[in-house]
């Protein structure tokens, strides 16, 4: 290490290809974290439900999405189902694993910002005359939304670094790129230390993008 | 005209209305007074039917608030509620939480709207926290700024739960001299309320509720000054 020769230009030619892999990192995160949401909504409101049936699959759901690690999901969706015969590509095994997972922590963000709302929210809206759908789309959710925006963000940000896991199945998300390039030009360390600045930069684009939103959007304060 | 004609309410087991008979005319401020549990506050909220009742009918300007076929949002438009918690809308600016209902519930344009509740809110002595979000005003703000927003529905009559009880000992008075300002409007009010004295001033008529029941209902210098029910008694001398 000691004599360790920094040759920065073999990166610097394969930047286009880091930027390509940097694209499906951001696209697969992208993905995963919208439909996530919509899941995330059903799977909230099956454990806010009096139907069993509903709670209980929910709830494994969000168990196993919530205590279980990421590569043992993604290994699932690419060994596991391969097993039985059904093969994802590595960009979907790494998209279903990612979806599963965002759904199961999102669901509970969801779960907590529905509940936190006071109950008299409720009443106080409908005692002015509003029907239940302008209660919720006045009153209930815009307050639970800036309660989950954070969170919501934080999630997205883990979906981007996660995505790295794509390395093991072969995607060629940023990590993945950054693997098959250093070991054909055996630049590991300037390959490893760039991907990590373009990681570093597109978590800090994401969370300047959202502190910007958040302050356009939301006005006044929570209680 | 608010009749209300044996009304019972049950949580479960649990009867907390047991026949409840109260007639409101138009202009008259009842007070509602009685120890907690006695069902008083549950009364308010089947009046606007945030509540279901089990039997009995409560009638509205001749509409049957309980009736299936009542169109509830359009009824509570005519009852304005403030509660014990002022539940401002936090989200809102003062003005905005005023100006919420008459625009998407009223149908007024939002210019109309703001009119309406800027007008409420002077009335109310907030005109100059208009553009201030709810959470940085004191509790006496927030629920004055509560009774703007209800007023701001322009309803013929207004239900008050308990709308001092949770405010510091000090920021009482600024709230009752707000509702003092409506019974001078004429307002029709019913307030369940724990402030004997401010009872004996505004009321037209004070209903003593014990355990699902009006004990005792009367004019004020009745049931107040001159209780002739033996639990009144005991009542108001546990309060006074």
């Amino acid at each position: 290490m000691d004599n360790y020769e920094f040759h920065w230009n073999v990166v610097f030619d394969a930047f286009p290809q880091l930027l390509g892999g940097a694209f499906t990192t951001i696209h697969v995160s992208v993905l995963s974290m919208l439909l996530g949401i919509v899941i995330a909504v059903l799977l909230a409101l099956g454990k806010m439900s009096t139907s069993k049936v509903f709670y209980h699959i929910a709830n494994v759901w969000i168990e196993i999405a919530r205590n279980t690690p990421a590569l043992f999901l993604i290994y699932m969706a690419y060994f596991g189902l391969g097993a039985y015969g059904i093969h994802l590509s590595p960009y979907f095994a790494v998209f279903s694993a990612l979806v599963f997972i965002n759904g199961g922590y999102l669901a509970e963000t969801f779960r907590g910002g529905f509940q936190s709302i006071p109950k008299t929210q409720y009443s106080a809206a409908k005692s002015l005359g509003m029907n239940k759908f302008k209660v919720y789309r006045y009153v209930i959710l815009p307050q639970m939304f800036r309660r989950i925006y954070h969170p919501m963000t934080n999630q997205f940000v883990w979906s981007i670094l996660m995505s790295s896991l794509g390395i093991l199945v072969g995607m060629n998300e940023l990590s993945g790129e950054t693997q098959r390039l250093q070991s054909t030009s055996f630049r590991t360390l300037e390959f490893f230390i760039v991907a990590a600045v373009m990681y570093f930069v597109i978590t800090k684009l994401v969370l300047l993008a959202a502190s910007l939103i958040s302050k356009k959007v939301f006005k006044g304060e929570i209680s | 005209m608010i009749e209300i004609k044996d009304v019972h309410k049950s949580f479960g087991d649990l009867e907390v209305l047991k026949g409840i008979d109260l007639d409101v005319n138009s202009g008259e401020v009842v007070s509602i007074i009685g120890a907690s549990g006695s069902g008083k506050s549950t009364l308010l909220y089947c009046i606007n039917a945030i509540e279901k009742i089990n039997s009995g009918k409560i009638i509205v300007d001749g509409v049957d608030v309980h009736n299936k076929k009542t169109d509830k949002n359009k009824l509570r438009q005519n009852l304005g509620m403030v509660f014990q918690q002022w539940n401002s809308f936090p989200h809102l600016t003062v003005l905005e939480n005023a100006a919420l209902a008459p625009q998407i519930v009223k149908g007024f344009t939002k210019a109309e709207a703001e009119e309406i509740a800027r007008k409420e809110l002077i009335h109310v002595g907030l005109g100059d926290k208009l553009n201030e979000y709810p959470t940085r005003m004191s509790g006496g703000q927030q629920q004055r700024l509560a009774i703007a927003r209800a007023l701001a529905m322009e309803p013929p009559y207004m239900l008050f739960d308990e709308v001092t009880s949770a405010l510091d000992p000090e920021l009482v008075g600024e709230v009752l001299d707000t509702l003092r300002l409506l019974r001078d409007d004429g307002m029709t009010m019913i307030c369940v309320t724990h402030e004997i004295s401010f009872a004996k001033e505004v009321s037209d008529k004070v209903a003593f509720f014990h355990e699902g029941l009006i004990e005792e209902i009367g004019s004020p210098e009745e049931v107040l000054d001159n209780p002739q029910r033996e639990r009144t008694q005991q009542f108001l001398s546990k309060v006074l």
